[in-house]
């Protein structure tokens, strides 16, 4: 329960900060005590790490390759042309063909739009799941909180790669049902995570004065909680969006990704795998894609490890 | 202790119910209901509306749960219309195999995730670490099914040194009689896990070094090697064996990739036909003997922790 120290007077709280002192030394307190913003010391931090720097130079390419690209490289991703099957790399194929003619290079800008989405939507849908949830378990606490954890114990104890390939094979997904069936079970862990930094949140003592003015849960979780975890949450996303992106590369390869003409990077490497164990050496078909879910995946955990140091010694600077 | 064992078995018993609870649920999700999904699209509704009754799909929900958990306490998990044989003797039949694609790929990833690990941490923030760093970064990052692809690249096709294919085979021996076959997929799946644990050995081993019990060995006059191999070496393979034994029916799951890239004839394998064949009843039971055994993993790492540190029993 909020603690008070008896004799406190409640009304003096918002003006206990400033000491009564001269007027020059009431301004230097408040210009020293003035904030940098939160972003910008993060920014610095994150700056300081040059691997993540590049990590998001490399992400603002491919962003700008899979989205800006088709507007300048223009090429048929839907009407297969089987003239061109397998052409090798050209003047006018930098990438050569597939098997169906689609040129490569237009495929990979087109397969990492689909790449890009789905992860950054189903991340993003995971953890505000997760988040939630958790915060909500962990500040309610006792029964409750015991058995809704009980159920993301279920859920986890689940293999997902198992039951990621089960929904897919019932709900034949497009792109819009993929980030549901990506998401569905990954906010489990987010839960778990987020649950955890809120019982230790819970406890502080501005999270129990929303308590005593009256304030209610869902204003204590959602204005107090989730704001002061979410260093956590951030960096969270950054990893659930890698791993978003690699198992839609998995369904794709597995073939049961989103639907033809739509493709993905993981897609079109399965049409590599056909060639290759018919042992035909078709290197434009394995690399490109590889190479893409490889640098994204990579970008992704340096900017997350990164985000991670930024948060911390914000932290520690204080 | 009794207290925390009943507490602990109470709750796997509760997950146990809402999983068995979902995965029955699953069936009811499959296109048009599960008998609809295995006749096809072409079957008359009287026909569907047969072998509902005859399956017990008719009845109420919490009728069917019953009846399906008395069969699987038989050991029944189910009957594949499409292979014409149980899912147990599906299970029967292609476990070993994947057990010995895992047991290898586990091993040789160890033998090399740990004692790289441990030299990472000793040697922190050199070259050596963090090219090592590098490499498993890379482990992360990469699918699993394309390390796959590029190791049939390069070992299969530009240096014909392996077969493409894993071996084929029904039984172990038969997989076993062709190790050159072998070499490519065990590789492919040790070297995504041995990003795993030469991380995790860094990190612990790092975790570790700063313990009070290691200041206290060095000042007792214990020589770097001993303070390295007696106290720290120990105890940072403890919680690897924990995470391994967590891990263990997650890896048998993520061996599905390899098992598809090489054709590896096992469980991944089967389950991936069962996906694109809609033979649902494969796919639930090999689920849900996966589940089942990471439920079962878990409560006995726990128990066994909690034998081997007091401090776990009371929290």
């Amino acid at each position: 329960m909020a603690v008070i120290p008896p004799g406190a007077d409640p009304g003096h709280m918002d003006t206990a900060v400033i000491p009564a002192e001269t007027p020059e030394a009431i301004e230097a307190a408040i210009a020293a005590s003035k904030p940098r913003g939160l972003l910008r010391r993060g920014w610095e931090v994150f700056a300081e790490n040059k691997l993540a720097l590049a990590s998001l130079g490399m992400l603002v390419f491919i962003l700008l390759f899979c989205f800006i690209g088709p507007l300048i490289y223009h090429t048929d991703q839907v009407h297969t042309n089987l003239s061109q099957s397998l052409c090798p790399p050209s003047a006018a194929h930098p990438l050569g063909c597939d098997n169906l003619g689609y040129d490569q290079l237009g495929r990979l800008m087109v397969g990492g739009q689909t790449s890009l989405e789905v992860g950054f939507a189903a991340a993003i849908v995971a953890v505000l799941i997760g988040t939630l949830y958790g915060a909500f378990s962990g500040f309610i606490g006792g029964p409750v909180d015991s058995f809704l954890m009980r159920i993301v114990d279920a859920g986890l104890s689940i293999p997902y790669l198992m039951v990621v390939i089960i929904l897919s094979v019932v709900f034949h997904p497009d792109k819009l049902i993929m980030i549901f069936v990506i998401a569905v079970f990954y906010w489990l862990g987010v839960a778990r995570l987020v649950r955890g930094e809120t019982l230790s949140l819970r406890t502080r003592e501005y999270v129990q004065a929303v308590r005593v003015m009256g304030g209610g849960r869902s204003r204590a979780v959602v204005r107090h909680i989730v704001p002061n975890a979410i260093g956590t949450i951030i960096v969270q996303t950054t990893f659930a969006i890698a791993d978003s992106i690699l198992i839609l590369a998995g369904l794709g390869f597995l073939g049961l990704g989103v639907q033809a003409p739509a493709t993905d990077w993981g897609d079109m490497l399965s049409g590599g795998l056909t060639f290759l164990q018919s042992g035909t050496n078709y290197w434009w078909l394995i690399y490109p894609a590889g190479l893409a879910i490889i640098l994204t995946c990579i970008a992704f955990n340096f900017i997350g490890d990164a985000l991670r140091d930024a948060f911390e010694t914000r932290l520690q600077r204080r | 202790m009794t207290g925390f064992l009943i507490r602990r078995i109470l709750q796997a018993l509760l997950i146990l119910f809402l999983v068995t609870v979902f995965t029955l649920a699953l069936v009811h999700l499959f296109p048009g209901g599960p008998i609809r999904s295995l006749l096809g699209p072409r079957a008359t509704p009287e026909q569907v509306a047969y072998y509902n009754r005859l399956y017990g799909f008719d009845q109420p929900f919490y009728v069917q749960y019953l009846k399906w958990v008395g069969q699987l306490l038989h050991g029944n998990l189910g009957y594949s219309a499409k292979l014409n044989q149980t899912v147990t003797s599906l299970i029967a039949q292609d476990l070993p195999k994947t057990i010995v694609l895992v047991g290898l790929g586990l091993a040789v990833s160890l033998l090399f995730g740990i004692p790289l690990g441990l030299y990472q941490a000793v040697k922190r923030y050199t070259t050596g670490d963090y090219i090592l760093t590098g490499i498993s970064f890379l482990g992360y990052a990469t699918p699993t099914f394309f390390v796959g692809l590029l190791l049939i690249e390069w070992f299969a096709i530009d240096i014909p040194l392996f077969p493409p294919f894993a071996p084929q085979g029904s039984t172990v021996a038969q997989i076993l009689s062709d190790p050159r076959a072998l070499v490519l997929p065990v590789a492919a799946y040790a070297f995504v896990l041995y990003a795993l644990w030469s991380r995790y050995m860094r990190s612990s081993v790092m975790d570790n070094l700063v313990q009070d019990y290691v200041r206290t060995a060095r000042a007792k006059g214990a020589s770097e090697r001993r303070v390295l191999w007696r106290h720290v070496f120990r105890n940072s393979l403890l919680s690897i064996i924990t995470l391994l034994g967590l891990s263990l029916p997650t890896l048998v799951a993520g061996a599905i990739f390899v098992e598809v890239v090489f054709n590896y004839p096992g469980m991944g394998l089967a389950f991936y036909q069962a996906a694109l064949n809609v033979d649902y009843q494969v796919l639930l039971g090999f689920t849900l003997l996966a589940t089942l055994a990471t439920i079962l993993g878990n409560l006995l790492a726990d128990v066994g922790y909690a034998v081997l540190d007091p401090r776990v029993r009371y929290t």
